[in-house]
């Protein structure tokens, strides 16, 4: 089993990564991923049952995740890398033409670990509901994992996909909020506030857990207790509280890094404090 | 001249509702979706037959469809059921990724589609749903002629690979196409040879086009009348070949005249062998309350209209 430890290495890399391939074409989205990275890390490494070798679209047999939030795509692909999905040196064609890792997760080009293209926003929980609904008809035991964002639950969709989540029972199916408090526009509070989330989410008649997202060893005991959680006719809520940009010190907090790109001087600062654990691509 | 009779008029709806109860039988991969309309799809009998793969979504279109994209991932052949305008209008961004995109092998199924809609008004008279659907790619569009036309292409699109969207109607119509005819996507199917004038017709107005054939023989013009049931996939074959030999055409169709079947053989045409088109279609506007005849009159979808495009058009290519 994979050590607090070697999650944290992990999450450091999946940081470097982020970084260098969004400088690398100078686009995309480095705030969320970094504050995602200990969630990736242990995702992969330790919550998943998963078989990266023989990745099959239907997922039969095994745990599967869903990226709502699609703009963390270079996060997603770091790790997947980093878990053997593909290999660790096509993350440096992120954005790049004919690059099977696009701008926000496709499927178009088969790249193993996505089953469902992502980025326009709220799609990503009513896809992971069908897909759990499927793995009950299949008689599959296994578990069903969705990220979002919390400036993404703005979306109507991801209301109605609530609402049904409790009325039919969804309860192998565990969704995870990315809890930054921050959007485009702003700090969520000021642009568009969403009120208690904990007190939303079980009102809809959710299971609802929090915890510290860049806090492994918290992490780690909020997703066992939500997995215990599951199979009791609810479905489960992960509030993760994180820090936008965490790891490098000018980016921490700050909703602009949401969606741009790391200069020369910017990346090589961010890098120095950023320990290269498993080794840069 | 081929006689078509009418075997005793159905709702296309009903056609698919038969076609579920019978892939529900035959398929169990076969999951159906439905968002509080399910009397309404002609759904009932499978749901009640297959209670354990049927889904009741409620009103929220949005999340039906990013369901049925999920069921889809698990090896399902799910079938998303609504209203055409509910079908695509509202939720085209969650069909346009989830599904289109991520090329997920969902059958979108949309009733009540077109003006015959009828009294409940423009609101719900989807008359842009196959220019939206065909734009997007990997997405086949059908809309069938009749009851026998509609449950074999709901059947053919359960076996598809890929996104559908299936286009039909609310009223009773008149039942003609054989049981047994073969229902192949993408392969227009031709119903009446003729020398003087091409008539493509899909939907409701197919029925209506081989009546105009018949006015038009009086008049001495043998009218060539061809289904295309599959606007996408769109027989490009078909239509150049009738073409060349009619040198002029007609489109026929229950939508709007700008991004429908009228525009996909304008299209053609342009780009292969130019020769005269005449459309019969809604222009350019919204629906309104009425019965499904009169609405068909009222906004020129009938018979005589396209008898009148078929003049038209004959009296263009001879200019």
């Amino acid at each position: 089993m994979n050590s607090e430890k070697e999650i944290s290495n992990l999450a450091s890399q999946i940081r470097r990564d982020v970084l260098r391939m969004i400088h690398a074409v100078q686009s995309g989205h480095p705030g969320a991923p970094l504050g995602c990275a200990e969630f990736f890390a242990a995702l992969y490494l330790r919550i998943l049952k998963h078989d990266p070798a023989g990745f099959k679209m239907d997922g039969m047999g095994e745990d599967v995740f869903f990226l709502s939030n699609g703009h963390l795509s270079a996060g997603w692909y770091s790790v997947l890398a980093r878990s053997d999905y593909f290999d660790i040196a096509e993350l440096g064609s992120f954005r790049k033409l004919n690059s099977r890792l696009q701008g926000h997760p496709a499927t178009a080009d088969g790249l193993p670990g996505v089953r469902v293209a992502s980025g326009s926003l709220g799609q990503g929980l009513s896809v992971a509901i069908g897909y759990s609904l499927s793995k009950k008809l299949n008689k599959d035991p296994y578990h069903v994992y969705v990220l979002m964002g919390d400036g993404e639950i703005q979306e109507g969709q991801v209301w109605e996909a609530a609402i049904f989540a409790t009325a039919k029972k969804v309860d192998n199916l565990i969704a995870v909020i990315d809890y930054n408090k921050k959007q485009i526009d702003g700090p969520l509070h000021e642009v568009m506030p969403l009120g208690n989330l904990k007190n939303k989410w079980e009102s809809f008649g959710w299971q609802v857990l929090e915890t510290d997202g860049n806090n492994v060893k918290e992490l780690l005991a909020a997703m066992e207790q939500a997995k215990a959680l599951t199979g009791k006719g609810k479905p489960v809520m992960v509030l993760m509280h994180t820090i936008m940009g965490k790891g490098v010190d000018f980016m921490e907090d700050r909703h602009q890094w949401h969606g741009s790109p790391p200069n020369d001087a910017q990346l090589q600062s961010a890098l120095s404090q950023l320990e290269e654990t498993l080794g840069d691509y | 001249m081929n006689q078509y009779i009418n075997t005793g008029s159905k709702d296309t709806r009903s056609g698919f509702g038969a076609a579920m109860l019978e892939l529900g039988k035959t398929n169990t991969d076969v999951v159906a979706l439905c968002a509080d309309l399910t009397g309404s799809l002609k759904l009932n009998e499978f749901a009640e037959a297959f209670p354990e793969r049927f889904i009741q979504t409620g009103i929220a279109e949005a999340n039906m469809m990013g369901i049925a994209a999920g069921l889809a991932i698990g090896g399902k052949i799910p079938f998303a059921t609504t209203f055409a305008n509910f079908a695509t209008g509202r939720v085209y961004d969650q069909i346009r990724q989830s599904i289109a995109y991520s090329n997920k092998n969902v059958k979108i199924a949309a009733s009540h589609a077109g003006i015959t809609l009828g009294e409940d008004g423009a609101t719900h008279q989807m008359l842009e749903d196959i220019g939206m659907m065909k734009m997007l790619p990997n997405m086949t569009v059908i809309n069938p002629c009749d009851y026998n036309q509609t449950k074999a292409a709901t059947i053919a699109a359960s076996k598809h690979s890929g996104p559908v969207y299936l286009r039909f109607g609310r009223p009773k119509v008149p039942n003609f196409i054989p049981e047994n005819q073969e229902f192949i996507i993408g392969k227009a199917i031709l119903l009446q040879p003729g020398n003087d004038v091409s008539v493509f017709a899909a939907g409701h107005l197919v029925w209506r086009a081989l009546e105009a054939c018949k006015v038009l023989k009086d008049k001495g013009i043998t009218a060539e009348i061809i289904n295309i049931h599959t606007i996408k996939p769109l027989d490009v074959q078909a239509i150049l070949d009738s073409v060349k030999k009619t040198g002029c055409a007609v489109s026929a169709e229950e939508h709007e005249m700008n991004g429908g079947l009228g525009d996909s053989i304008a299209q053609t045409l342009a780009l292969h062998d130019p020769k005269p088109l005449e459309m019969v279609a809604v222009r350019d506007k919204f629906g309104e309350s009425g019965t499904p005849d009169e609405l068909i009159r009222k906004f020129n979808l009938d018979t005589p209209d396209i008898v009148e495009a078929a003049l038209r058009a004959v009296k263009r290519k001879n200019k």
